[in-house]
């Protein structure tokens, strides 16, 4: 099977060095803050280390005469070394709570998205003051560059984390409790996220991508997004739409302008517009999703899609369907 | 390596009293990591309490006579306890005897009260988090008065056997006493917190 | 205290049969089966205690190899996630519950009474009571992985995936009650040593000439007592809400799933320091005896180690930094993280001072001793690191933190632990251990180590998480991981050369006699093995270095009787003569009521009932225990 790797590197690219999902790629104020601080912590700490090595080699190969050191001699550097320790990490605490109190979550935010994760996928709804104009998607959120981004977290089972290293740190969504972060991103581009909390058997396939676009480019996407599903255009894709409005797919997800309107499963209104399916396992094709409705249970052992058997025809069909719900 | 006698210790008893025994310490030990507990479970009660809207948790306050009572009879129970240590310390066995007998009673009585203290909560163990905490730190001090009934129990039986005029078995007796004051005490704040913070 | 009267020196030669025969004869255990069950031989149990706690290490670290292999290559198919799961949980309870802790203990029962001068721990029974219930629980744990039951929620089993609703079958409480096993034998050692030190310290041992390990085992003793309640209370009510429906980390019902993290922590970040405190008193035990100069800084060393056992009880919210507790909370646990480099700083630089001072053998322990401080020192600061609540956000869950914790759990605590093997296996078998051979696992487990967990920093700050079972080609992270692994079985072939040495040595070393490295501590006093008495006569203790103030004598008391087992009760502070103790003979009834008790804890997984039908046994093997037997012991 073919993996994300496309737009992956791509992400790559335009995120620079560092990778894709890393607190060293910083691209938005607060990640770019973290990095500060971790560069200025480690390099003190880097200090530290290097001067107690210093003084271990010495101690070690030091040349030595008859005369036995007595203990007074060394009380003076020993009291010194302390009280520079004393120094340095009452400075790292004020730094770091100095850090703490610039990241305090930012209030008036231009977007407001209730994350709610679940073994092992993320639903995302954008909220908004007139419902008409509230949508839901899954695995993938899409934000304005420059603008803040409040997400505000929460679980459906037990507890995950969420965490995009590129934009800030992570926070959990807690069963029960309710959490709120906010971040931006300086620069277009897509960040993958990862659920950093363990939360059972797929932990490792949890992810999500945020992708900041400019303001136009995400105003187009929220205007596709409200809107409900496209309907099926070829034959073969509506045949498609009949067959997972009659089979146990539409018990499970919703996909919005059409009968279908479980809520065990992520939203599909728009699952063909998406960059990946199943939380970041696979790149968004035709084939994969195929290969994924065929038997989600082997590319992602455990997770609560079951495996729904389909003749050879109808997963074609069902298959061309949710490709074009773009 | 050469040994050299520097100190006499054939003078020495062949018993250690009190607080110089290792019992007692080991008791102090055991009741330090006993008291540990039951703080954590107070901890606990009052961590729940400080999240829940209304405390109690859907249930109306405990009917506290059932505590109240036990609480009566467990400080009453002091007295006896004290003369019985004493009487221990003086190796007087008549008075040891009797006063065991009085303390196992004092230990069965407060079991009764306790059989009616449960319903007397008024909630369930499995209704919420609030009848889980306190069925749980009821559980727990009946433990304690259990383990140190039976503890008193079978000494009492061993001082009518011929092992029983032996300074270290008045010294059980006295850790035993101590033992028991210290479930005494632990009853305090727990029924406070149990009975009366609800009523706050 | 001591009052030097003018007796005349005794030889040793006129004793001889005399005392030592009848010693042997009251100390001794019986042969036989049932005569190895029976004993209450505080050195006997510490072997055993030891044996099992290194044989759950290269167990643990079997386990470690396999998740290396895992994760050598993206996608890899070598374990599925399933299997992985329960692979890093084990390893990580595995190390920390069962080999970690026991192995500390174990030095502490076999050298807290040599080094104390007496001739057993105190409440030897509850000891042998302990090793069994310890063992029952190791047991338990490894059975459950071997029937693929294995708990699979992490070693520290957040809720709610180890609650009711989704830790599906027996293993979470499988988990739970492994931990309640092992915390009842750590209490109960807890308590031996306690009073050990407290009542039985050979006269003349004042407070301020208590050796550190000592000290170090004594407040170890301490942080158990004050931490173990809070997991014992944990891993019931756990059990509890998955057997019998209380809701105490059920949010739906007024519990909370923080709760457990908080219970936890509570006792996870002072269970940290019960693991490494032992080792820096090994290290401030090995340090003077090969620079052959007192330890430099006694008091604040003490006092360092005090004030991390009481810190450590105010740090635990460090390891919830991202579960969204107010900022202001956070940072207080950001200083109170930070201060604790103080005391740990001060160690470290009477450590170096103690070198700068002597002149140092570069002999195995004190190649271990130096390995430990550069390797401890980074892992603290990387500790200094995240315990900066920003800084953590980036980093908590991610290799950055399994960087961390194996830099101060090995490099910290496995270092000096094995440099304390090197140089007190000569006192527990009379045969030294190979210098060639121990040079060859020095070198390769200190560069087989930082091959392995430095580059881990590195994954972290990548953004690797922590406990994925794979990771996809895409992520930069896959040549790291292949380096990792690779490099941990050059680790893992260190510790092998290790084991290898000690197999051999105890058969095969050449003979150690009393005290080869010329230390300064009583247990260096008696010969090699120590016989079941300890000392011929209770050692008199004139200074903070017995053996170095006073070389070719031994001041001691006068005899002690022989025809029962009798040691010396002294007073806490000045340690001068109060009584002449007796100490409990051999006895089985402890193992029938290590038997009790698992029987009562493993059915209570299955039936709340358990606790009352199973304490009926167990209460009759007390009585058995406790009941007097008319021996000698007794008389008073
Ligand atoms: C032996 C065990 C051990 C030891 C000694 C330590 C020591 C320390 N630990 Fe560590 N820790 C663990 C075992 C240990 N830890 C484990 C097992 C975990 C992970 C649990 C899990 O999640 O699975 C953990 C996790 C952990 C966390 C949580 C991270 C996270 O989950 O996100 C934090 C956060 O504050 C922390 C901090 C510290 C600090 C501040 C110290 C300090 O004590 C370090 C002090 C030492 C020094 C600082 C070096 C010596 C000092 C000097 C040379 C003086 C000069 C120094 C300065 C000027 C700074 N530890
Ligand atoms: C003292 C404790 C300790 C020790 C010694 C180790 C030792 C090692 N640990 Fe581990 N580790 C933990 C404590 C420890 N660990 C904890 C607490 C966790 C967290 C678990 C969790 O997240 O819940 C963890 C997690 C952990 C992870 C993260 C897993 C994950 O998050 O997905 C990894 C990954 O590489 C790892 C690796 C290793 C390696 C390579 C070693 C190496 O040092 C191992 C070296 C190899 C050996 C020791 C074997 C030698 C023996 C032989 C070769 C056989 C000889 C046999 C005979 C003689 C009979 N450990
Ligand atoms: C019992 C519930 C259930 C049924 C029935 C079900 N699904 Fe799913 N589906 C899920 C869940 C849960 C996921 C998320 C799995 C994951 O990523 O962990 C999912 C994921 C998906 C995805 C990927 C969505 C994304 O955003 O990544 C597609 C596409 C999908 N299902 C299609 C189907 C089709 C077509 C059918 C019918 C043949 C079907 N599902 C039947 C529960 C179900
Ligand atoms: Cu969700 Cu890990
Ligand atoms: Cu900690």
């Amino acid at each position: 099977m073919k993996r994300a790797a496309v737009i992956l590197s791509s992400a790559l690219l335009q995120s620079g060095c560092g990778g894709v999902q890393s607190a060293l790629n910083a691209q938005g104020p607060s990640a770019a803050a973290l990095k500060a601080l971790i560069i200025v912590i480690v390099a003190v700490c880097v200090v530290v280390w290097i001067a107690v090595m210093i003084v271990l080699v010495a101690a070690l190969l030091r040349r030595r005469d008859a005369r036995a050191v007595p203990d007074h001699v060394l009380h003076r550097p020993v009291m010194a070394a302390v009280a520079a320790t004393v120094v340095v990490v009452a400075a790292l605490t004020v730094v770091s709570f100095q850090a703490t109190r610039r990241l305090a979550p930012d209030e008036n935010a231009a977007v407001t998205i209730r994350v709610r994760a679940q073994q092992w996928w993320w639903q995302f709804d954008y909220e908004d003051a007139d419902p008409a104009r509230a949508f839901r998607t899954a695995n993938e959120i899409h934000v304005p560059v420059g603008k803040t981004v409040r997400v505000t977290l929460e679980s459906a089972d037990v507890i995950h984390s969420f965490w995009v290293p590129s934009l800030a740190g992570k926070q959990d969504l807690i069963p029960g409790r309710h959490n709120v972060l906010t971040f931006r991103a300086d620069r277009p581009g897509i960040y993958r996220g990862q659920c950093a909390e363990f939360c059972g058997l797929q932990h490792a396939h949890m992810a999500f991508l945020v992708i900041a676009e400019e303001p136009e480019a995400y105003d187009r996407w929220v205007q596709m997004q409200r809107a409900g599903a496209v309907e099926p255009e070829n034959p073969e894709a509506s045949a498609g739409k009949t067959v997972f409005m009659t089979r146990q797919c539409a018990a499970c997800h919703t996909i919005r302008g059409t009968q279908a309107t479980g809520t065990t499963g992520p939203d599909l209104t728009h699952v063909g517009g998406r960059r990946t399916i199943a939380a970041g396992l696979l790149e968004n094709t035709r084939g994969s999703i195929a290969a994924w409705i065929a038997d989600p249970q082997t590319l992602k052992p455990g997770n609560n899609m079951p495996l729904v058997p389909l003749p050879a025809e109808e997963l074609r069909q069902v298959s061309a369907y949710m490709e074009g719900l773009k | 390596m050469k040994e050299r006698v520097v100190l006499d210790v054939s003078a020495l008893p062949l018993h250690a009293t009190g607080a110089a025994s290792p019992t007692w310490w080991g008791t102090c030990a055991f009741m330090l990591i006993e008291g540990t507990g039951f703080a954590l479970a107070l901890a606990v009660y009052f961590y729940l309490m400080s999240l829940a809207p209304h405390w109690p948790i859907r249930a109306p306050a405990p009917d506290p006579w059932p505590g109240t009572f036990l609480a009566l009879i467990l400080l009453a129970s002091v007295a006896p306890n004290v003369l019985v240590s004493r009487w221990a310390r003086q190796g007087d066995m008549r008075r040891v005897r009797l006063g065991l007998v009085v303390m196992c009673l004092f230990g069965i009585a407060p079991l009764f009260f306790r059989a009616y203290e449960f319903p007397a909560l008024r909630v369930r163990w499995d209704d919420n988090a609030y009848g889980s905490i306190t069925w749980t730190i009821l559980g727990l001090h009946t433990a304690h008065i259990v383990t140190d009934l039976v503890d008193t129990l079978v000494l009492t039986c061993l001082m009518f056997t011929r092992h029983g005029d032996n300074p270290r078995r008045f010294g059980d007796v006295e850790d035993n006493a101590l033992y028991w004051n210290f479930v005494v005490v632990t009853w305090i704040p727990l029924y406070a917190s149990l009975y009366w913070v609800p009523r706050l | 205290m001591v009052e030097r009267d003018t007796s005349p020196v005794v030889e040793a030669g006129p004793l001889e049969g005399t005392a030592e025969g009848a010693l042997q004869a009251t100390w001794g255990s019986a042969p036989g089966f049932w005569g190895s069950i029976a004993t209450v031989d505080h050195k006997v149990i510490a072997r055993r205690y030891m044996i099992t706690a290194f044989v759950f290490l290269a167990l643990g670290g079997l386990l470690a190899l396999a998740m290396r292999v895992q994760l050598a290559r993206p996608e890899a198919r070598f374990l599925d996630a399933d299997r992985y799961n329960q692979i890093f949980t084990m390893h990580g309870s595995n190390m920390m519950f069962l080999f970690a802790v026991p192995v500390m203990e174990a030095m502490a029962i076999y050298f807290v009474p040599l080094m104390v001068g007496t001739r057993n721990i105190a409440f030897p029974r509850l000891n042998a009571f302990s090793y069994w219930v310890f063992l029952v629980g190791g047991l338990l744990l490894w059975g459950s992985f071997v029937v693929d039951a294995a708990p699979d929620v992490g070693w520290f089993a957040y809720v709610p995936l180890a609650g009711p609703e989704y830790g599906a079958g027996k293993r979470a409480d499988i988990w739970a009650q492994m931990i309640t096993f092992t915390e009842l034998s750590a209490l109960a050692i807890a308590l031996e040593i306690v009073v050990t030190v407290f009542k039985q310290r050979a006269p003349g041992m004042s407070l301020d000439r208590i050796p550190v390990l000592v000290w170090a085992m004594l407040v170890m003793a301490f942080l158990v007592i004050l931490a173990m309640p809070a997991i014992m209370f944990a891993s019931s009510t756990l059990i509890m809400d998955r057997l019998v429906g209380t809701h105490f980390y059920n949010p739906a019902e007024g519990g909370d799933a923080l709760l457990w993290q908080h219970v936890f922590w509570f006792f996870g970040h002072p269970e940290v320091y019960i693991i490494f405190l032992p080792a820096v008193g090994m290290v401030s035990t090995i340090l003077p005896t090969f620079v052959g100069r007192p330890l430099f800084g006694y008091l604040p060393l003490v006092m360092a180690l005090i004030a991390t056992g009481i810190l450590s009880f105010g740090l635990w919210v460090h390891h919830m930094f991202v579960v969204g507790l107010p900022r202001l909370g956070e940072s207080f646990f950001t200083a109170s993280s930070m201060a604790i480099a103080v005391p740990a700083g001060v160690q470290i630089f009477c450590w170096l001072a103690t070198l700068w001072a002597g002149r140092p053998v570069f002999k195995t322990p004190l190649l271990f001793v130096i390995g430990f401080i550069v390797t401890f020192v980074i892992g603290g600061l990387t500790g200094v690191m995240v315990a900066s609540v920003p800084f953590d956000a980036q980093v908590h869950d991610t290799y950055f933190v399994v960087a961390h914790f194996h830099y101060v759990l090995i490099g910290g605590a496995v270092f000096p632990l094995i440099g304390a093997v090197y140089y007190w296996f000569p006192k527990m078998t009379g045969r030294m251990m190979s210098e060639r051979l121990g040079k060859w696992a020095f070198w390769l487990i200190f560069t087989g180590f930082h091959l392995t967990f430095f580059p881990m920093h590195i994954l972290g700050l990548l953004g690797m998480p922590r406990r994925i079972y794979t990771y996809q080609p895409e992520l930069p992270w896959a040549g790291l991981n292949l380096f990792v692994s690779v490099s941990a079985f050059i680790l893992a072939a260190g510790f092998l050369v290790f084991f290898i040495d000690a197999i051999r040595s105890r058969t095969s070393g050449l003979p150690a006699g009393e005290n080869p490295w010329n230390a300064p501590t009583l247990e260096w006093a008696t010969p090699s093995p120590p016989p079941p008495y300890n000392f011929r006569s209770i050692p008199v203790v004139v200074g903070r270095d017995p053996l170095w103030s006073l070389p070719d004598e031994l001041p001691v008391t006068s005899a002690l009787r022989t025809d029962r087992r009798e040691l010396l009760i002294t007073s806490l502070v000045e340690a001068s003569p109060e009584a002449r103790e007796s100490s409990p003979r051999d006895s089985v009834w402890p193992f029938w009521a290590a038997l009790a008790t698992s029987v009562l804890l493993i059915w209570s997984m299955f039936s709340p009932w358990a606790v009352v039908w199973g304490s009926i046994p167990v209460a009759i093997t007390l009585i058995g225990w406790f009941w007097p037997k008319g021996v000698a012991e007794d008389e008073s």
